[in-house]
């Protein structure tokens, strides 16, 4: 267990909508080892978000927790206090949103929204001023004293996203939760903010939860990653074993679609048929049944578990399992 | 943003002009002969024959409105046909009554309404919210010269809370004040309501962005986030709104005026109205009309000044 | 339709809305066969009398019947809105059609008429044109037609020139529709919706502006009934008796306070996007 910064067990998420109960997380589990960085992969509307918002407790107030703990650093984030869960928010646990243009306050000038943060340590705004300006320092941004003046709208996106990585590190936290955040950025931007992510998680020793669709972005940043399709995880394992070996179909047909692996000239580019399950009415058997092109008869009716792979590997597939 | 300015004031003079061609034309457009109107009934052919020359109505129209604009720019509106003192005096030893009562009513409703909206916004669909939400809609909707009404029978008539009519005694500042609690409760309160549905529709739509969850995700306390990062934006629409509503109070403040017995632009109009005193009408209005399009510039560049995306961009 | 009244029962506060203004409707134009009395009719020994079952809301130092007063009172009130308001849109209408799709400095002269009306004070600019042509029916109808006018014309503005930059409709003006089709099929059942809900909204503030104008004796000239003129009969005897100036005010009230509630309750159902506009 000490291990590991953030355990996750058994945990599901509803929400409660006019169409009745959406089940958007169901029994996921996610280690986070200490000083490691692990990604987390899925498309759109698979439960990342509904992942990250459970982890620093700002769910929608129509969602609820039937099941499951999430363990940080020894204690259980659920049954925490409001208040309690306040104190670890920006301190021991961290965020960097997706989107840098709307996620910073566009009137209050960047080195109070800095200098905020910091409202639990006991220093003088000078001292306060001055962490602010070495952390601006060393996310890159030049001249950073005369930059704390300026408002978010004067920086462009991907100066905005370095100032919420610094925002995010300034005090030092043992996990970062990544939010896609270069999904809003182009691809020379990417790579900078992948290789300041990198270096600062090195200096600093912190854990971080990277959320991505981005395969390649997950190959070359993180040690750990996870699979997650509808809502459950299907694979997870070191970054080496699960690209060079996927066990589930669902993890092979996105290495395939992954552009940087098409090796021939097509004219058509790879795709999964067929669409997510409806998460309120869940089909039973395995999840991923109605898209698999390797389905046999037991997917139809009985959920898969999840299995040992090899060492440290986990896949929850009937094609893997010993019977 | 110094050429917003330009443009902006530029705008509002433009408009003050155009409102004092149009009560030009208002005046001297109107079935018979000026002179006469603006002297009365009672006037002799003589006094009239004067008063044209005075006027200069027998120049030709363009040359008029120059003179007219010549006269108001030298701060002359004319003379009061009945105690021969200028416009401009009578008018401007009115105008603070009516300034005090408003900005009185204005700075009350800011201080309640406002408040009141966040306190919804935060305990959206409680109780509290609802009921607020509903009485808040029942002050919008009551006129000014009903509530001033029913607290004149109630605090003054019944209660005798408060004096009854009048400004107070110059001088007495106590005396003052409580001769100004009923007006500016009646025109302000329909703001109080108006301002605390401003202030909660938009703090709900602020606490739904994205920063907002930022500013909480890094732990900042819920007092912080709500009061420092949610309602500095979600009053920047009331700044506007504030300043568009100058006309509507002193609107209100005309029936406050004449319900209170009260000195003020509202209560000049309606005396000289029923005295004929026409020089004097339309002094008052032109003042109000400057006064609003003042306070609607103002607001304006206040709101641009207030909002750094808005400033950038000019 | 039906569509639209039963979910307005689904809203209670529309449905209070729905049933004040119903009340005020049917009172007004049965004004003469409920009311007991005739409104102008003098009484003198009956006079300053308060609430009793011969006179509901007692009578005022004339001796009339408060409550007839009150009822021929709000048949005053709604003629004035509605023929106002019609006028106002009418007026609105064509002048925001011609705003949005004329030439640009058409459009510049027009906004700035507009902006120029609205930076009169409402009552003031009011009192000077009373003070001119001297108070009647027609004047206050003709003070709300002008200062409402701005409000109607701004909104098919913007929603006119919002449809001329659509492709559909360059396209249509490129293949050689005249503008008077493409206004007629394509703006005027957008434009329907929000300027229905907004003169629903802005029925309150004229009745108000009326009242108040009858009140200063402004107004419709004594002795028609209006609950402006109530009030200013019980302004005068405040001290005397407070029964004119309940009976003036409640209906005023009540029949803002429905408009307004069923305004926002139409708003909510035709157009939620309007919320923040309006």
């Amino acid at each position: 267990m000490s291990k590991n910064v953030l355990t996750i067990r058994n945990l599901s998420v509803n929400y409660q909508t006019d169409q009745g109960t959406l089940q958007a997380m169901r029994n996921v589990n996610i280690d986070v080892p200490k000083g490691s960085i692990v990604g987390v992969v899925g498309e759109s509307g698979c439960g990342k978000s509904t992942l990250i918002s459970t982890i620093i407790r700002l769910l929608a107030t129509n969602a609820d927790i039937p099941n499951g703990e999430v363990d940080f650093e020894g204690r259980d984030i659920l049954t925490l206090s409001e208040d309690e869960m306040r104190k670890l928010r920006g301190d021991r646990l961290s965020i960097v949103f997706q989107d840098p243009m709307s996620s910073l306050n566009p009137v209050l000038t960047i080195g109070k929204q800095m200098t905020d943060i910091q409202y639990r340590d006991k220093k003088t705004m000078a001292q306060k001023r001055q962490r602010s300006i070495n952390m601006l320092e060393s996310v890159g941004i030049p001249d950073p004293a005369s930059r704390l003046n300026q408002y978010p709208h004067e920086f462009s996106g991907g100066m905005r996203q370095r100032i919420a990585i610094a925002m995010a590190l300034q005090a030092e936290p043992s996990l970062l939760i990544a939010d896609e955040p270069t999904t809003a950025l182009d691809a020379t931007l990417e790579v900078q903010i992948i290789h300041l992510l990198k270096q600062l998680q090195s200096t600093i020793g912190c854990s971080v939860l990277f959320i991505s669709h981005h395969l390649g972005v997950i190959a070359e940043l993180c040690d750990y990653v996870v699979v997650i399709y509808a809502g459950e995880v299907v694979e997870e394992g070191t970054v080496s074993d699960v690209f060079k070996r996927p066990q589930h179909p669902y993890t092979e047909k996105l290495l395939e679609c992954d552009p940087a692996n098409i090796a021939q000239k097509t004219r058509e580019l790879p795709t999964i048929p067929g669409n997510v399950p409806d998460l309120v009415s869940l089909p039973s058997g395995c999840i991923f049944k109605d898209r698999c092109h390797t389905k046999i008869d037991r997917c139809d009716n009985e959920r898969p578990q999840r299995i040992d792979a090899a060492d440290k590997h986990y896949v929850s597939c009937h094609l893997r399992s010993p019977q | 943003m110094l050429i917003y300015c330009i443009k902006r004031i530029g705008l509002g003079i433009l408009i003050v002009m155009l409102a004092v061609t149009l009560l030009f034309f208002m005046i001297h457009l109107v079935p018979g002969d000026p002179a006469r109107i603006l002297l009365g009934p009672r006037a002799t052919p003589e006094l009239i024959a004067s008063m044209s020359q005075q006027l200069g109505l027998d120049k030709p129209l363009p040359i008029q409105i120059l003179m007219f604009f010549a006269n108001l720019f030298r701060g002359d509106m004319g003379m009061d046909v009945i105690t021969n003192r200028p416009v401009a005096d009578i008018v401007f030893g009115q105008l603070p009554y009516t300034l005090s009562l408003i900005l009185t009513a204005i700075i009350g409703a800011a201080l309640i309404g406002i408040p009141l909206g966040c306190y919804s916004a935060i305990n959206r669909n409680s109780l509290a919210d609802r009921v607020t939400g509903i009485l808040s809609v029942a002050c919008i909707t009551a006129p000014a010269f009903v509530v001033a009404l029913y607290s004149l029978l109630i605090f003054a008539v019944y209660l005798k809370w408060f004096p009854a009519v009048g400004a107070g005694e110059k001088g007495d500042f106590g005396d003052q004040v409580a001769h100004l609690v009923l007006p500016a409760f009646a025109i302000g309160l329909s703001w109080v309501g108006y301002l605390s549905r401003l202030v909660r529709a938009s703090m709900l739509e602020v606490m739904g962005e994205n920063h907002i969850r930022t500013a909480r995700a890094y732990g900042l306390p819920e007092r912080l986030v709500v009061f420092r990062y949610a309602l500095k934006l979600a009053v920047l629409p009331t700044v506007t709104v504030i300043g568009v509503g100058m006309g509507f109070l002193l609107s209100a403040a005309v029936f406050t005026e004449i319900v209170f017995a009260r000195p003020g632009l509202g209560k000049l109009i309606f005396d000289s109205i029923s005295t004929r005193n026409y020089p004097v009408v339309m002094g008052s209005v032109l003042v109000s009309t400057i006064l609003f399009v003042i306070s609607t510039t103002i607001s304006d560049l206040i709101n641009a000044w207030l909002d750094p995306r808005i400033r950038a961009s000019l | 339709m039906l569509q639209a009244i039963k979910r307005i029962c689904g809203d209670p506060l529309g449905l209070v809305g729905l049933f004040l203004v119903a009340l005020m409707v049917l009172s007004a134009v049965l004004a003469s066969v409920i009311a007991p009395y005739d409104p102008i009719a003098l009484n003198i020994i009956d006079r300053l009398q308060g609430p009793s079952f011969k006179h509901l809301l007692g009578t005022d130092q004339l001796g009339r019947d408060l409550f007839s007063r009150v009822l021929f009172g709000g048949q005053v009130a709604l003629k004035i809105a509605l023929i106002s308001i019609s006028i106002a849109l009418c007026i609105g209408v064509v002048l925001g059609m011609i705003a949005g799709f004329g030439p640009r400095w058409l459009d510049n002269i027009i906004m700035l008429l507009f902006d120029t009306i609205r930076s009169f004070p409402t009552v003031m600019f009011a009192l000077a044109t009373v003070a001119l042509v001297g108070p009647s029916l027609s004047t206050v109808v003709v003070i709300i037609v002008i200062t409402s006018i701005p409000t109607y014309g701004r909104v098919v503005r913007t929603q006119t020139l919002s449809i001329k930059s659509n492709e559909y409709i360059q396209a249509e003006l490129a293949m050689g529709a005249s503008t008077f089709r493409i206004l007629s099929m394509h703006l005027l059942p957008n434009v329907v919706g929000p300027l229905f809900i907004l003169a629903s909204m802005d029925i309150p503030t004229v009745i108000a502006l009326e009242a108040g104008l009858s009140f200063l004796g402004m107004g419709v000239k004594p002795p028609t009934p209006s609950w402006g003129s109530i009030l200013n009969d019980g302004y005068n005897l405040i001290r005397n008796t407070p029964w004119p100036i309940i009976a003036g005010s409640i209906p005023l009230v009540l029949v803002t306070l429905g408009f307004t509630f069923l305004g926002e309750s139409l708003r909510d159902l035709i157009d939620p996007k309007l919320r923040k506009s309006l």
